[in-house]
């Protein structure tokens, strides 16, 4: 019951909409159900990225820590947004802080049984590629953007 | 082009280097004028500056501007009380085309003080909100203290009937809106909406305008139905003396508002 639950959330979801039932239901494997209290930490950075966490309900601040100074909130997350991308490229850490802002529910896959899977099966770890690149695409785009502090000099 | 006389009749600060500004005429009755457009203002012995009018267009009489200081004119603006007197010329420019969208659903995308030249289309659009399908409005600062008219962004977002999105590109803890640029706002916006029905009006950091407009189009919005508004530096304002030209357009007399197909090419180009 709770597996297919978890397969219609993939299947509903931009990043795994494209998935076949089959893959949908492998992937549901390693998926566990996550709740967080407002102000909970989800992780820290330099923790080991060994998930990552798709909100379905709640507020995500995701921090960034500077020494002797308050975190800045770099960018906060919603009902629908992907936490976590550390679980994808070694040394597989998470790469900043990650709050709860708000009451979180969210679906959580197992980073280490996501990847013993692709491993397992390449043409599975091709398609996640296909599917996960698009996603990071438009985050690197959002980041750019903040990056070049468009509103630091404005005019009008 | 003689400035008219206005008096200043109410002066309130936005942010630490923005203010507002109410302005009475003198000369007889101020003319009407569109959403979008902007009148040259003068304070006296000082220089000119292009300001979008930033009230409410069905009463002229109450004349608002609203000015960041950068330079010599907008501080003389900004440093303006009540009861001083300016020279004004306009209404200039094209407008936001806000009244030919009815049935459609309504996006606006203010990037910083991009809020300000969208404000007198957003009076519009809330005040014929029957005459559209749908109504949100999206704003983007860089920080939580810079958010223009914040008041009245909780007073459009406590509507039933008005969707409005605030976003930051950072904040402090205990800020608990949205951080991110206002593309992830608006993406996010676009998803739940049928893109050929929207009609999308931008106004900000020509940049911000650009990737705007490019997650318009990738959701759907037909390009010739999203407006941006352009800026560059002025002098007659009526076409005469080239200062503001832009390609084959001068956008005091073609713009400030164009519909973005007609410069999609030029947005992206260096040094134009
Ligand atoms: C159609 C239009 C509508 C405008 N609406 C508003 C408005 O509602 N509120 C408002 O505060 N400003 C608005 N502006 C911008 C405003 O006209 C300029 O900020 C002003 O002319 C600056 O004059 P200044 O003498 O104070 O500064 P200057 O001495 O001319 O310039 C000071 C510094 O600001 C930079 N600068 C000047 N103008 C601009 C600009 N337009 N964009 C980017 N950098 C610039 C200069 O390069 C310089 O570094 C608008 C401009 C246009 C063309
Ligand atoms: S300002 Fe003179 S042509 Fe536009």
């Amino acid at each position: 019951m709770a597996l297919k639950g978890f397969e219609t959330i993939l299947a509903e979801h931009p990043v795994f909409k494209g998935f076949d039932h089959e893959t949908l239901s492998l992937l549901a494997g390693c998926a566990k159900n996550e709740r967080f209290r407002p102000g909970e930490t989800i992780y820290n950075e330099g923790d080991t990225a060994d998930k990552t966490y798709i909100l379905r309900e709640g507020d995500v601040a995701v921090e960034i820590c500077c020494p002797e100074k308050e975190p800045i909130i770099i960018e906060s997350l919603h009902g629908g947004d992907v936490l976590g991308f550390g679980w994808l490229v070694p040394p597989y850490r998470c790469m900043s802080h990650a709050r709860a802002v708000s009451a979180v529910r969210a679906m959580s896959l197992d980073a280490q049984c996501m990847r013993g899977k692709c491993d397992e099966n390449p043409a599975l770890g091709y398609a996640m590629f296909q599917h996960w690149v698009p996603h990071l695409a438009v985050r690197f785009r959002a980041l750019r953007l903040q990056l070049i502090d468009v509103y630091g000099c404005e005019v009008a | 082009m003689i400035p008219r006389r206005y008096r200043v009749v109410h002066v309130w600060p936005e942010l630490d280097d923005v203010m507002s500004m109410e302005l009475a005429p003198l000369d007889g009755p101020s003319p009407q004028f569109k959403p979008g457009q902007f009148n040259m203002i003068y304070p006296f012995g000082v220089g000119e500056a292009a300001i979008s009018i930033s009230g409410d267009m069905t009463d002229p009489g109450r004349l608002i501007h609203t000015t960041r200081a950068v330079g010599a004119v907008s501080s003389a603006i900004t440093g303006l009380t009540k009861g001083d007197m300016v020279g004004i010329r306009g209404p200039f420019g094209s407008h936001w085309p806000i009244e030919d969208q009815t049935g459609r659903e309504i996006v606006f995308v203010a990037g910083g003080l991009g809020l300000p030249p969208l404000r007198p289309a957003i009076y519009h659009a809330l005040q014929n909100r029957k005459d559209y399908d749908g109504l949100t409005i999206i704003h983007g600062a860089r920080s939580p203290d810079t958010l223009v008219y914040p008041e009245e962004l909780t007073e459009w977002k406590s509507r039933f009937d008005t969707e409005v999105d605030v976003t930051v590109d950072h904040a402090l803890p205990g800020w608990t809106g949205r951080v991110g640029v206002v593309t992830t706002c608006l993406d996010r916006a676009l998803a739940g909406m049928d893109a050929v029905n929207v009609s999308a009006f931008v106004c900000g950091p020509e940049v911000m305008m650009r990737f705007s407009a490019q997650s318009l189009i990738a959701a759907g919005v037909p390009c010739d139905r999203i407006w941006v508004s352009m800026e560059r530096n002025m002098k007659c304002a009526i076409g005469f003396c080239g200062h503001c030209q832009y390609g084959p357009d001068f956008v005091c007399r073609d713009g400030p508002v164009f519909r973005y197909d007609k410069i999609a090419r030029r947005l992206g180009l260096k040094e134009i």
